[in-house]
């Protein structure tokens, strides 16, 4: 058993300390250590994305990196995206249009979205279907989730012309 | 999934790798962006117990296109590739292959050295660099040394690199003419059940020079010299396509799995084959 490690994390625009090992997986680190249990554990094979979190300006699945990695590193969940008090732009809009059925892959969706809207605001519906392509829904509910991204860019995209 | 437990290197300089390297031998590993090597380890198929990460790494990053060469770092990610302005203007084939590897979280974190020095047959990365006849560059305790793409993959996950050693860059002629990377995969992400790799060059309405390789058609990549050779002088009419993929089937072994038996996939690599070599020329 190798020893522990003093983990350094800024999630969600709070600094975060906590001893792990380094083997740990980011995804257990987030959820265990910090309770932050947005993100989920899908598949744990790199696969279904619904532990996508954003770090470093990337979206990256939080079961295929070491917590060791992330170590120094910025981190976004969905926690940080929006709250129930103020829902993100894209929560907003998954759920007018009905974007999540057994909500499962919604975190991991949405904030992949965000990160894909963040890099081309303007996307076409095969652009987001490529850019989701990480990401599974179980549900096969794409459809509306697909829609429910257009409606973001589109909401997002108004306000930006609107505060010109 | 829980890996078994390991000593966690995070070394800013190149010879701290190799120290490391040449102290633990066969217990340690280089890990760049982990996409191929976290997963084994979460299985255990892959025991590390010195796993050295080279994130912090200086001199291992960065594209460069000068002097009618471009030269990508080990730890170019495949989302950079994609990204580069200036790669996709000199060389469009990398963009369109990396467009085909895994999905976006994964073209974040893996790079062009992991996927080319892990000699997985079923990396994009190696064909491409055989087609482009790109040289790798190793550094050792010994200093650097560079071997080329087309001698460096000797058998599955068995290449020309020492254990000691670690590959720091690729390296490729600006590539000419017309280009494609056609990948034949059952859903998005997949490895390659087929893929070619193919650059054209035109003269006159001919085809001066050609240069094509297969993935996941063997235990290693494929350059088929023979298929090239068969366009050359031809206009790329039916019958010299045929004549291309035919020889392709002749240099490539591949072996039955959960993407099909031979027959299917040897049938996929001639219908790829096809069409990488119809596009590249449209494009020539």
């Amino acid at each position: 058993m190798t020893d522990k490690m003093h983990v350094k994390l800024k999630v969600n625009g709070e600094n975060r300390e906590f001893l792990a090992e380094p083997r740990e997986l980011l995804i257990y680190a987030l959820r265990e250590h910090l309770n932050i249990t947005g993100p989920h554990v899908g598949c744990d094979t790199s696969h279904c994305g619904a532990c996508t979190v954003t770090l470093n300006g990337k979206s990256v699945k939080s079961c295929t990196m070491f917590v060791a990695q992330a170590n120094g590193a910025e981190i976004t969940t969905i926690e940080g995206l929006g709250n129930p008090a103020a829902l993100h732009v894209l929560q907003e809009n998954f759920r007018e249009h009905h974007g999540l059925q057994c909500g499962f892959c919604t975190p991991g969706m949405i904030t992949r979205a965000a990160k894909l809207l963040e890099e081309n605001p303007n996307p076409t519906e095969a652009e987001v279907r490529f850019g989701i392509a990480g990401n599974i829904c179980r549900c096969t509910g794409y459809q509306n989730i697909v829609k429910s991204i257009l409606a973001a860019a589109d909401e997002m995209n108004a306000a930006k012309e609107a505060a010109q | 999934m829980i890996p078994a437990a390991f000593d966690y290197y995070r070394p800013t300089k190149v010879e701290d790798v190799i120290a490391l390297l040449e102290e633990h031998g066969d217990d340690a590993r280089v890990m760049a962006g982990g996409h191929s090597l976290i997963p084994m380890m979460k299985l255990r198929m892959a025991d590390i117990p010195h796993l050295i990460d080279l994130q912090d790494v200086s001199g291992l990053g960065g594209i460069s296109i000068e002097g009618g060469r471009i030269k990508l770092g080990a730890m170019v990610t495949q989302h950079e590739l994609i990204n580069h302005d200036g790669l996709a203007a000199a060389a469009p084939i990398l963009r369109e292959t990396a467009l085909q590897i895994a999905d976006p979280q994964v073209r974040y974190m893996g790079t062009i050295g992991g996927n080319v020095a892990n000699g997985d047959p079923g990396n994009d990365m190696p064909g491409l660099m055989q087609c482009l006849d790109a040289q790798i560059e190793l550094i050792g305790p010994g200093g650097t040394r560079s071997v080329a793409a087309r001698d460096y993959y000797e058998a599955a996950y068995m290449t020309d690199r020492a254990d000691d050693e670690v590959l720091i860059s690729v390296s490729f002629a600006v590539p000419t003419g017309g280009y494609a990377y056609e990948k034949q995969k059952r859903k998005i992400g997949d490895y390659a059940t087929a893929a070619a790799a193919v650059q054209i060059n035109k003269n006159g309405g001919q085809i001066a020079s050609a240069s094509i390789a297969m993935t996941n058609l063997s235990d290693v990549p494929v350059w088929s010299e023979s298929a090239g050779a068969a366009l050359v002088g031809t206009g790329c009419d039916a019958n010299a396509v045929k004549a291309a993929a035919a020889a392709m089937l002749g240099d490539i072994d591949p072996s039955e799995d959960n993407r099909g038996p031979v027959a299917f996939k040897r049938h996929v690599a001639g219908i790829i084959l096809s069409r990488a070599i119809n596009r590249a020329w449209e494009r020539a």
